[in-house]
């Protein structure tokens, strides 16, 4: 994990912030994502790819907005492995339970 | 290095100290770490009993066959609130009484992180716990077993307030474990002592860091399984229930979810807890040090894997069958290699048999017998034979009692000196393991028998032709064997408080940071903070002497420490209302119960957590 | 040995990693909540297609009038990064007002989410109708009930910007809240997504 740092750091200053117009470009970049994917939702030759680049495009979202709203690429790296651990462990309970529920009974009862 | 306790000062009593308020309402406002565990220990040594006194009623029914010393319906109840208490009352508690006491001491810190929300976290696990037992009183106690499978608990077949008790009792609890798991992983990852890096801590708090993961992980999920079971029950949702297409096996899934990752729960602390003890009385440093981390992280993650080898007999088909065969024999492998690192440990070690000394071994006997069937029902074919049986009973109380429990009583007796200042009395604490290894093995031992003969699990009585008479005589005569040795155990704790030999700093010429403070530890630990160089600060003499010259004097000036606050025992008192309410089953009753806790939270957030004046 | 006499336990400063311990027991909470939506979606995602009777999602779902309500909500979240970034720089009224645009939309989306709630129950979908109800209805309702909370400690910091009792060097406070904030709307992101769009 993280290497010790033992002196202290005072206040809101000990990490650079971007500005505010780039907030506005990620705020922007996450909207014409979500239009994508409502698209990808009505075109109809996506079907067969719909899922899989779905999942892909809101993952996308979901990484701005953890590493730049909430500023996760300016913390110290080990605030990452925390999160990371329910981030982790709770998308292998939803994929576990989907393969059992869903991909299993596909394969005659096995 | 044999003769540290002698060289360091005495206890508390030799020197002079700032007299602290130990009045009734000093306890109800205390933030101290150190009350708060003492607390804790109180209040899950009172559950222990009441849990106990459950197990002696239903070994006594057992005794003989076809006895009906208590009603089949009274004896669901006990057995139900036999396993919630001593898992949800008792074990975890314990093992958080021993975090709590020990966590800030040993990384060199004066509290926890949150100590006020470490005193919520402490009411509301006691509120918690009054509210579930106080279903005897209204004759509406849980009945379901503590694993509550659905459909036993639909409203069709368990009407009555007795699953409400179950499901918003353990919701309470949660609350509590989640705030404890915050807390704690704050604490160790935040306030360590300059130069104490993570693989520098003792094993006790990094097994408290790993539990402290999967509290905070696993109790969510079956948080959410209970919302949906109180959805069921009181607003007439369908997720457990057949009849509207719910699945009951999905209650299944996310019990175990929880219930696995909450098995480790139990043990991990205990593990923890020998690991720095073997040590000690082996006058050797832990063999394999960061192996035994790894181990223990290990066991953590993998614990995640392998909840459906509770599920086998559910028939999920051989694929996902045999992915949790695997998983669940890969996951002996790590906790093997911890056993082994504590054997090499006391391997050529000047061993010294105290009453905690004698509690590891005995852990390491009775725990290796627990994990051994528990390797052989990990295997799917093996396991249709035995699932629900007294096979699976006298498994788990193995690896319970005789892991999770042992390894705290161990603790028990290393740690009491430093908390009192006084040693616990070594005659009946040898009179404690004795009678309890004898009680524990003559109780559970037989069950194995039991259940190979075809004795089910959870059964008020049995046929005298299933010949398992005996076994159950000899199982009920060694329950109160164990009964007896718990009352040694709390009579030597209540004697040796007033009136024990009185214990120096560092009786056991123990290597880690807790040992460098009086016994017992100024409220606010260290006058200074120490400066860490190795593992086993107190084991290199320069680091030592370095050390005590830090932590053993009298400050001149005390450091400030947080304010007393009524607002945790209150909040925990308007969070448990407002959940008990939720049994009413009516929106606007449930909408009006929160308003208090949103008034207390209030309260809480702008009351200053430090002395005026002391500016930020 | 420097922070000898007073090293506070509570406060910032003075931990082993720089960073405070508000922040750090935070994204543990929010490590926590993400098994707690986690089961919820996991639920919903095992009882997807499953329901004996309707009506179905495809058949209710008006995925244009949810794309409004979500872009609603993911704007609230710009607001707040720059309500933080106001407070950051000490402009205590801008930051007022940018966390009130947040509130508002917040209140906007639980609006548009409720009124779909009264079409979806005309259409007959209630909590005990199917498990596609039970598990659409307590999934996205315990997501509602993260706003709300959300709006409730966004007014308080309101009203503490305004008592002037967040200044620069106290924007940590702000800055917590956001963490929520975003977290609540991250977790309808990946909602919208798995819930609405791929039925």
């Amino acid at each position: 994990m993280s290497t010790d740092v033992t002196h202290a750091h005072d206040g809101a200053d000990h990490h650079s912030h971007p500005s505010a117009s780039f907030y506005v470009w990620i705020g922007v970049i996450l909207a014409v994502v979500t239009g994508v994917e409502v698209a990808i939702f009505y075109i109809e030759a996506m079907d067969p790819y719909e899922a899989p680049l779905l999942v892909l495009l809101s993952a996308a979202k979901v990484v701005l907005v953890i590493m730049f709203f909430m500023h996760l690429k300016m913390e110290p790296r080990f605030l990452t492995w925390v999160f990371m651990a329910g981030v982790v462990l709770a998308t292998f309970m939803v994929g576990a339970l989907m393969v059992i529920y869903h991909v299993l009974p596909r394969f005659g009862g096995l | 290095m044999s003769t540290i306790g002698l060289e360091t000062p005495v206890g508390r009593e030799a020197t002079a100290h700032h007299e602290e308020d130990t009045g009734f309402w000093s306890w109800i406002t205390t933030v101290d770490h150190k009350r708060i565990a003492i607390m804790y220990f109180v209040a899950a040594t009172a559950f222990f009993f009441i849990a106990g006194l459950k197990a002696l009623v239903i070994r006594a029914q057992l005794m003989f066959p076809e006895q009906t010393l208590i009603t089949p319906e009274l004896y669901n109840q006990f057995f139900t609130m036999h396993g919630t208490t001593m898992i949800f009352l008792v074990a975890m508690p314990m093992a958080v009484a021993f975090f709590n006491y020990l966590v800030p001491l040993q990384i060199g810190a004066r509290d926890v992180a949150f100590p006020r929300l470490n005193a919520l976290a402490f009411w509301i696990f006691l509120f918690g716990g009054i509210y579930l037992n106080s279903s005897f009183l209204v004759g509406a106690a849980p009945h379901a077993s503590w694993v509550g499978y659905a459909t036993l608990t639909s409203p069709e077949f368990s009407p009555g307030q007795n699953t409400n008790f179950w499901l918003i009792g353990l919701s309470i609890l949660g609350i509590a474990s989640i705030m404890g798991g915050v807390n704690f992983i704050t604490t160790i990852i935040n306030m360590r002592a300059p130069g104490m890096k993570l693989m520098r801590m003792p094993l006790f708090t990094w097994m408290t860091l790993v539990t402290s993961f999967l509290l905070i992980t696993a109790i969510p999920v079956i948080g959410v399984a209970l919302i949906y079971l109180g959805f069921d029950r009181l607003f007439g949702t369908v997720f457990f229930q057949p009849a509207g297409g719910g699945d009951p096996v999905l209650w299944q899934h996310l019990f175990w979810i929880f219930g696995h990752p909450e098995v480790y729960i139990l043990i991990l602390p205990a593990f923890g807890v020998i690991s720095d003890i073997i040590p000690t009385f082996s006058k050797k440093p832990l063999f394999g040090y960061p192996i035994v981390v790894y181990a223990g992280i290990l066991i953590g993650f993998i614990g995640w894997g392998v909840w459906s080898h509770h599920m086998f007999t559910v028939g999920l088909g051989p694929i996902a069958d045999s992915f949790f065969v695997a998983a669940t024999m890969i996951i002996a492998i790590p906790t093997g290699v911890k056993i082994f690192n504590w054997l090499a440990t006391m391997w050529g070690g000047s061993l010294k048999f105290t009453t905690a000394m004698l509690f590891c071994v005995g852990l390491l006997a009775v725990f290796t017998v627990g994990g051994l069937s528990g390797i052989m029902h990990a295997s799917a074919p093996v396991n249709l034979q035995q699932h629900d049986s007294y096979f699976v009973v006298a498994h788990f109380h193995y690896v319970i009692v005789g892991g999770a429990m042992m390894g705290l009583w161990a603790g028990l007796y290393y740690w009491f000196p430093k908390v009192r200042g006084r040693f616990l009395d070594e005659t009946l604490g040898k009179w404690h393991f004795w009678t309890t290894m004898i009680g524990f093995n003559l109780t559970f031992f037989p069950m194995h028998f039991a259940g190979l003969f075809g004795m089910p699990r959870r059964i008020f009585t049995y046929s005298a032709e299933l010949n398992v008479d005996i076994y159950n005589q000899l199982s009920t005569v060694g329950a109160f064997i164990f009964g007896i040795s718990s009352v040694i155990m709390v009579w030597n704790i209540v004697k040796s408080w007033r009136s024990g030999e009185p214990a120096p700093a560092n009786p056991w010429g123990a290597p880690h940071l807790e040992w460098a403070t009086p016994s017992p530890p100024h409220h606010y630990n260290f006058p200074r903070i120490p400066t860490v160089r190795s593992r086993e600060p107190l084991w290199h003499k320069q680091e030592r002497d370095e050390i005590l010259a830090v932590t053993m004097p009298d400050p001149e000036e005390e450091p400030l420490m947080p304010n007393p606050s009524y607002w945790p025992i209150v909040l925990a008192a308007a969070i448990t209302l407002s959940w008990a309410l939720v049994m009413t089953g009516i929106w606007w009753v449930i909408a009006l119960g929160i308003l208090p806790v949103i008034l207390a939270t209030f309260m809480w957030a702008f009351e200053p957590a430090f002395p005026e004046g002391h500016g930020h | 040995m420097a922070q000898a006499a007073t090293a506070s336990v509570e406060e910032h400063g003075h931990t082993s990693t720089g960073v405070s311990n508000w922040k750090v027991g935070f994204w543990t909470f929010i490590a926590s909540e993400c098994l707690f939506f986690g089961t919820l979606i996991s639920t919903y995602m095992v009882y997807k297609g499953r329901a004996v009777v309707g009506p179905y999602p495809e058949e209710i779902f008006d995925v244009l009038h949810t794309t409004i309500s979500t872009t609603v909500l993911l704007f609230s979240s710009l607001a707040f990064v720059l309500a933080l970034h106001a407070t950051q720089q000490g402009k205590k009224g801008i930051a007022i007002l940018w966390l009130f645009f947040v509130i508002a939309m917040g209140a906007g989306f639980l609006y548009m989410e409720g009124t779909s709630y009264l079409k979806y129950i005309d259409y007959g979908l209630t909590l005990g109708s199917s498990t596609f109800g039970s598990a659409y209805y307590v999934l996205t309702g315990t997501h509602k009930v993260h706003v709300i909370l959300g709006m409730v400690w966004i007014g308080a910091l309101i009203w503490l910007l305004f008592r002037g009792r967040i200044p620069p060097a106290k924007s940590e406070q702000v800055e917590i809240a956001g963490l929520y904030w975003h977290f609540v709307d991250i977790i309808w992101i990946v909602i919208f997504t798995l819930v609405y769009l791929i039925q």
